[in-house]
């Protein structure tokens, strides 16, 4: 690392460490993590963007997806939901794998130039559409009917929270294998619209598929990683602990050690993706994919199967932003599928590796805080600028409530601003690749 | 009797709503398409340029109101449309000298122009947001039924009414206005021939001596006016609301594809198959067949493709649909 981006790393600690000294720690610790998140989904899409030059807009997606795997391994499983359904859903399962046979069967057998090969697929197609939502919708209901209010919907596997984090790579891995697979012959600004418009089925799937994820009545309660708060008191080593330090509160102690230890695992998974990425950039096989990047043609004269490696790369990326919303819900105990809008999920994650340089992985992570840290803290900001142009009008007035309600959407003017400037004044971003 | 009744049933909840809709989508792909022609890059941002006019029109239109101007029956909001639709153009024009000028300058490849646009919609968001704030707005005033659903029953004795609200006959007729005297436009006269030209092929239009910023400044304009007048229309048959126009740039983009990207009468064309689509595959036509079928016929479900909730997904899905099928769309149209 050059003395440059020390310094610029340097800046954003003080940063965070003068929200921690002026708001108060537990906030600063609360941005700090969803910074490291954000630095892994920057890191995603800096592989798709920075190496191989893909315009993926369906981030949100598998941010989503990974929040639902979180949601499905950790959850404890409602058993009598299994048990009225289950046969639904095997059958509903089985039909599928029919379908999908009989189609590819149907597709074998009849010879290329048949004028009935399209008719054929598209009759199979339909059948198996009724068939499958025969079983399916009826299996669905009684599921959603089991108390609505707590559960009706399948729960999940029970496992270990921190086992969905790699599930949830794994998971994503393969849906960006099937959605590269089908999307990724589109070029330029024709994949954007399509991963766009596929990110947004994946989560209207999400959340209109309550017997899966309880759709929008939201699933909370995830289990935890680390202590509850509550739990921490008693801990009689912790009480020790806090009389050692001298902490007075230790109700705010409890809060700050559960974020740090929050923070220490996130900062494991960061560092493992970090290193992981820059021996991947250094090998032979990251110079091949700049390669490719930077003259597709002539990567190809040269035999290298460029698709593949856009598979493969496209695959990579997906994995680490599911692995990312996996950790998201793992933070917050809950998973909203509502909250999952392209402003915050995808867009945002564009303007972190711009920002930060594209192709540069520690660009990538410095700009994944920096941006969080802004979008965060310009509210505070703004409320407190408003406050002191506001501070000869009456409290009540149209300007002043009017300013004050506009505050929080000023992020999004500044995301704006960040986005342009750096597109126009540095476009190889604060740290550029080498 | 009651095919009648079936009849005006399938037009109330599906070819009204339908039509209405198509005609705002298509409004709306037209400017989309125009500047995927000529700039050449698929401009995230018309969503919120939309979300503007609309913006400008409804603050206008509540002055208007508040000094007693209006038009009564038609809409206030016409009155103030023209209004918005200047500051529409004015708003894109600037963007395009701050912002994409210097691309078109450097000969950026259109990824770049496309990402400048996401930067322009996060700041159109955050402006919008900021002027009017996240709720909704109602500001459609004047009559508000041409003929209502127990009027129609009345006349008729049917079963079955159809309701025509008056904002959706204005929608119809202002749609054809503009899209009639832009075909015009494009087709007919010197100008729409120029940017044509320039669309099809750059370096040939600018050997015969077209000024390319002159046709770059008339895309903008177009595509701001356009964008104002759907984004008004669109607000003033439904509601407005700023988070609906983030939404509604994937249906437009759907239609644009569909309709083949930078062909204006494709355009038309998409806006009123996605339309239509999203309408009829959620439709439930159970009472529709009960009506047709013979008694005791009546279908058991509730005989719809889709459920409701996944209305707008119709629409990614046919995007994502022609994309790998077709992605030329109806009439082929220019590949980046």
């Amino acid at each position: 690392m050059t003395k440059h981006v020390g310094v610029v790393y340097f800046i954003t600690s003080i940063a965070l460490l003068a929200v921690g000294a002026l708001q108060s720690w537990n906030i600063a610790l609360s941005i700090f993590n969803l910074c490291i998140i954000s630095a892994v989904m920057a890191l995603g899409l800096n592989i798709q963007w920075g190496y191989a030059g893909l315009f993926n807009v369906g981030i949100m997606g598998f941010t989503a997806l990974g929040a639902l795997t979180a949601v499905v391994v950790s959850m404890p499983k409602v058993q009598r939901a299994w048990v009225v359904a289950s046969n639904g859903l095997i059958l509903s399962f089985l039909s599928f794998i029919a379908v999908v046979i009989s189609i590819v069967l149907a597709r074998r057998l009849l010879p290329l130039t048949s004028s009935l090969r399209l008719p054929v697929t598209i009759g199979l197609l339909i059948a198996g559409y009724l068939l499958i939502g025969n079983f399916f919708l009826p299996a669905t209901k009684q599921i959603e009917a089991i108390d609505p209010v707590i559960s009706g919907y399948l729960g999940g596997m029970g496992l270990p929270i921190l086992l969905s984090w790699p599930i949830a790579g794994i998971v994503t891995a393969v849906a960006g294998w099937l959605i590269g697979k089908v999307s990724l012959g589109l070029r330029g600004d024709y994949f954007a619209i399509a991963t766009l418009g596929i990110s947004d089925i994946i989560i209207a799937i999400i959340k209109y598929e309550e017997w899966l994820s309880r759709g929008v009545r939201n699933v909370t309660g995830i289990p935890r990683p680390v202590p509850y708060e509550i739990d921490l008191l008693d801990l009689s080593w912790f009480v020790s602990l806090t009389h050692f330090l001298g902490v007075t509160d230790i109700n705010n102690a409890s809060s700050i050690f559960v974020k740090l230890c929050y923070g220490v695992l996130f900062f494991v998974v960061l560092a493992i993706i970090l290193w992981l990425s820059e021996r991947a950039l250094k090998s032979p096989w990251g110079r091949m994919m700049r390669a490719i990047r930077d003259n597709r043609d002539a990567a190809e004269a040269m035999g290298k199967d460029v698709k593949a490696r856009y598979l493969q790369v496209f695959i990579l990326g997906c994995a680490i932003c599911g692995i990312a919303g996996a950790m998201l819900a793992t933070l917050e105990g809950q998973f909203t599928p509502t909250s999952y809008i392209p402003l915050r999920f995808t867009f945002l994650i564009w303007v972190m590796v711009i920002l930060g340089g594209s192709g540069n992985n520690w660009g990538a992570v410095l700009g994944g805080v920096i941006i969080w840290f802004l979008w965060v803290e310009v509210e505070p900001v703004g409320n407190w600028f408003v406050s002191i142009i506001t501070a000869s009008l009456p409290k009540t007035s149209f300007i002043t409530t009017h300013l004050i309600a506009g505050t929080s959407y000023t992020r999004y003017l500044l995301m704006g601003i960040i986005l342009l400037s750096v597109m126009r004044f540095a476009p190889r971003g604060l740290i550029p690749e080498r | 009797m009651e095919i009648a009744n079936a009849f005006a049933l399938l037009t109330n909840f599906v070819i009204i709503p339908s039509i209405t809709y198509g005609a705002q989508l298509s409004l709306s792909a037209l400017g989309v398409t125009i500047v995927f022609g000529i700039l050449r890059f698929a401009n995230f941002s018309h969503g919120e340029l939309m979300s503007f006019g609309a913006m400008v029109t409804i603050l206008i239109t509540s002055l208007f109101q508040t000094k007693g101007i209006n038009i009564f029956p038609i809409p206030t909001a016409l009155l103030a449309l023209p209004i918005g639709i200047i500051a529409t153009i004015a708003i894109a024009l600037l963007a395009d000298q701050l912002i994409f000028r210097f691309y078109r300058k450097n000969r950026s490849k259109p990824i770049i122009f496309t990402m400048a646009s996401l930067g322009l919609m996060f700041f159109m968001a955050g402006l919008i947001r900021i002027i009017i704030g996240p709720n909704e707005y109602s500001f459609a005033d004047g009559a508000r039924f041409l003929i209502s659903f127990r009027d129609f029953k009345a006349i008729t004795g049917w079963d079955q009414g159809i309701a025509i609200k008056q904002t959706q006959l204005i929608t119809l007729v202002v749609t054809l206005i503009v899209v009639i005297n832009l075909l015009w436009f494009i087709y007919k006269t010197r100008w729409g021939k120029a940017m044509r030209a320039y669309s099809d092929n750059e370096d040939l239009a600018l050997l015969s001596g077209i000024n390319p910023e002159r046709v770059v400044l008339l895309a903008w304009i177009i595509a701001g006016a356009l964008a104002c007048v759907a984004g008004t229309l669109y607000s003033l048959d439904k509601i407005y609301k700023p988070f609906i126009f983030t939404q509604i740039t994937l249906p437009v983009f759907a239609a644009t594809i569909i309709g083949g990207i930078g062909q204006p009468i494709g355009a038309v064309l998409g806006g009123f198959v996605v339309a239509f689509s999203e309408v009829a595959v959620t439709y439930s036509f159970k009472k529709f067949l009960t009506y047709l079928a013979p008694t005791n016929w009546e279908p058991q479900g509730l005989v719809q493709l889709i459920s409701t909730d996944y209305k707008y997904a119709v629409s990614y899905i046919i995007l994502i649909v022609v994309l790998l099928l077709r992605p030329t769309g109806i009439i082929p149209g220019k590949t980046t």
